[in-house]
């Protein structure tokens, strides 16, 4: 069996007296497209935020692609490969929608002066091409601050994506949007990070959202991993059923 | 396409200003010399438009505009070095080393504490060069005339080496932003004022960038302040005091942050409204001037450039 791609051990975070995450271990292969649930306030997005970088962890190791990458910043998880989505899209609000993925490509590759024009014909069709991956080539020339908050979203994920990273994080890729359009939203969003051959890990509180998208799920309760594995059998755990998805017929 | 980060045409803006610093030749001494002291300070208003552009205000730009006039006039006065082939070189350089040291600290800072830290150390320069009774004190002092590569014009000739001299290298200067603007680390400076967070995730370290546009912005107004020493033939603490450093502010909003031309046309416009301001109204001068910015912000929140992006569009 090959090594996995990413790897917890142990992780923890305390906040004072508060225990946000503990002993969080989980293996990661290459390719896995990986759905983690929990109820508010679980540790789902205090794992992401220590994974990406933007909070260090009290205790426990981060190894990506065979490297320790446990307490990296933001910028230094980027450049290793390892790219976020947000709950709440976070865009260049002023910018373009190509001017935005413009950003994204330059960001990843390119933060020096030169003489050289950062913004070349070369960079503009990868950014076109990459907005017609994820469906949004229509809207290249609008603002992103006019945008919905789901297409929004969408351009989120698609700058994530950029400079196809090996592992994309995706904090509640679903929430805000409306029922109906969700699916959708996945459908679009999934597909191009999956053909960039992208590990998935994504947040989601709809259980049919999970089920369609994830083949491995990993419940957090409290700030520790409840569940881990196959979707249908942690989906009917009891415990899991009792604590995160809140099924009183359980 | 892209309002924000487009500047193809802006080699366009920068040969429109080269034709007009010509035009300036045959425009009455005056005038002439107006165009030129207003070229010197818009390199320094242009330093706080690409800052403008990170959504920082450096309320201190004077000091890199002292710092390079004060390297240009020691060099002169107090050493005998009299060429502007040097002059130049150490004004610019001089402001980048201080610029350098001080970004390090400048670039952990945003909004009011950057604007007040640079206001802040501005104003220790100034109280330094207060003190400073063998630099003249709050007089300052006067600098020697100057050579061009070896060649010393006569007196009646030194205007216009002057005024060439300053064309040239504020149009140097103009390119230089452009450049920068241009290239990776001046393309993110919207980024930065706009979500500094969103920017680390996709890899690039804001710091980085803030860093080097204090240094970029610090070399470009040592320019200016050079050019302004030679210029006038006289340096003093004033340069680098907050009134000083407002004005800069002042140009860079009422230029706009579109073009790389913009201060520096912007603040020919200042110093052409007042001085008829100054002949209409002696007494009210700042009246006008105060009414013409009022203007501008209400009307123009973009500044004067937008009215020239508007034609484009």
């Amino acid at each position: 069996m090959s090594a996995p791609l990413f790897r917890t051990i142990g992780l923890e975070k305390t906040f004072g007296g508060v225990v946000a995450a503990k002993d969080i271990s989980i293996d990661v292969m290459s390719g896995e497209r990986i759905a983690i649930i929990g109820s508010n306030g679980a540790g789902k997005t205090t794992f992401v935020n220590m994974v990406t970088g933007y909070l260090t962890p009290s205790a426990g190791q981060i190894l990506f692609d065979g490297h320790d990458i446990t307490g990296l910043d933001p910028r230094q998880t980027a450049q290793a490969g390892i790219r976020r989505s947000f709950q709440i899209a976070q865009v260049f609000a002023e910018m373009t929608v190509l001017e935005n993925m413009l950003i994204a490509l330059i960001a990843g590759q390119d933060g020096r002066p030169s003489a050289r024009a950062a913004i070349t014909p070369e960079r503009i069709d990868i950014a076109r091409s990459a907005l017609d991956r994820f469906g949004l080539s229509v809207i290249a020339d609008t603002p992103a601050g006019t945008l919905p908050q789901g297409t929004r979203k969408q351009l989120d994920i698609a700058m994530a994506a950029v400079g196809d990273p090996r592992l994309v994080l995706l904090d509640e890729p679903t929430s805000g949007v409306s029922a109906d359009e969700k699916m959708a939203m996945m459908d679009t969003a999934i597909a191009p990070l999956d053909a960039s051959g992208a590990t998935i890990l994504f947040i989601e509180h709809d259980m049919d959202v999970v089920r369609r998208y994830a083949d491995r799920v990993i419940a957090f309760y409290e700030g520790t991993v409840l569940a881990d594995g196959n979707v249908a059998v942690v989906l009917e755990d009891e415990k899991v059923r009792k604590y995160v998805i809140g099924d009183s017929h359980a | 396409m892209m309002p924000t980060l487009d500047f193809r045409r802006d080699h366009l803006f920068v040969a429109v200003l080269a034709l007009l610093v010509i035009v300036g030749f045959f425009l009455p001494s005056w005038m002439r010399f107006l165009i030129q002291t207003a070229m010197a300070s818009g390199l320094v208003a242009l330093g706080v438009m690409l800052q403008m552009r990170a959504g920082l205000v450096s309320f201190g730009q004077g000091l890199f505009f002292c710092i390079g006039g004060y390297a240009v006039g020691l060099l002169a006065a107090k050493a005998g070095i009299t060429d502007v082939a040097l002059l130049l070189p150490a004004a610019a350089l001089a402001a980048l080393v201080i610029g350098l040291v001080l970004g390090l600290l400048l670039s952990r800072y945003r909004e009011i504490f950057y604007a007040m830290l640079t206001l802040a150390v501005s104003m220790i320069l100034y109280g330094l060069l207060v003190k400073a009774a063998s630099l003249g004190s709050t007089d300052g002092f006067n600098i020697p005339a100057v050579s061009y590569f070896g060649f010393v014009p006569d007196q009646a000739a030194r205007p216009d080496w002057s005024y060439a001299l300053t064309g040239v290298v504020v149009l140097a200067g103009c390119l230089g932003a452009l450049a920068y603007l241009r290239s990776g680390a001046g393309a993110m400076l919207d980024a930065v004022r706009e979500n500094e967070i969103r920017l680390s995730y996709l890899g690039t370290s804001p710091r980085v960038l803030v860093f080097v546009v204090y240094a970029v912005a610090a070399v470009l107004s040592g320019l200016g302040g050079g050019l302004w020493a030679i210029s006038s033939g006289h340096v003093d603490p004033e340069m680098t005091y907050w009134t000083t450093s407002g004005q800069f502010v002042f140009v860079a909003l009422l230029a706009g942050r579109g073009s790389v031309v913009a201060p520096v046309m912007a603040y020919f416009l200042l110093e052409l409204l007042r001085t008829y301001a100054l002949d209409i109204a002696p007494n009210a001068w700042q009246l006008i001037l105060g009414s013409a910015m009022l203007a501008v912000i209400v009307l123009l929140p973009r500044g004067l450039w937008s009215l020239v992006a508007r034609a484009r569009t």
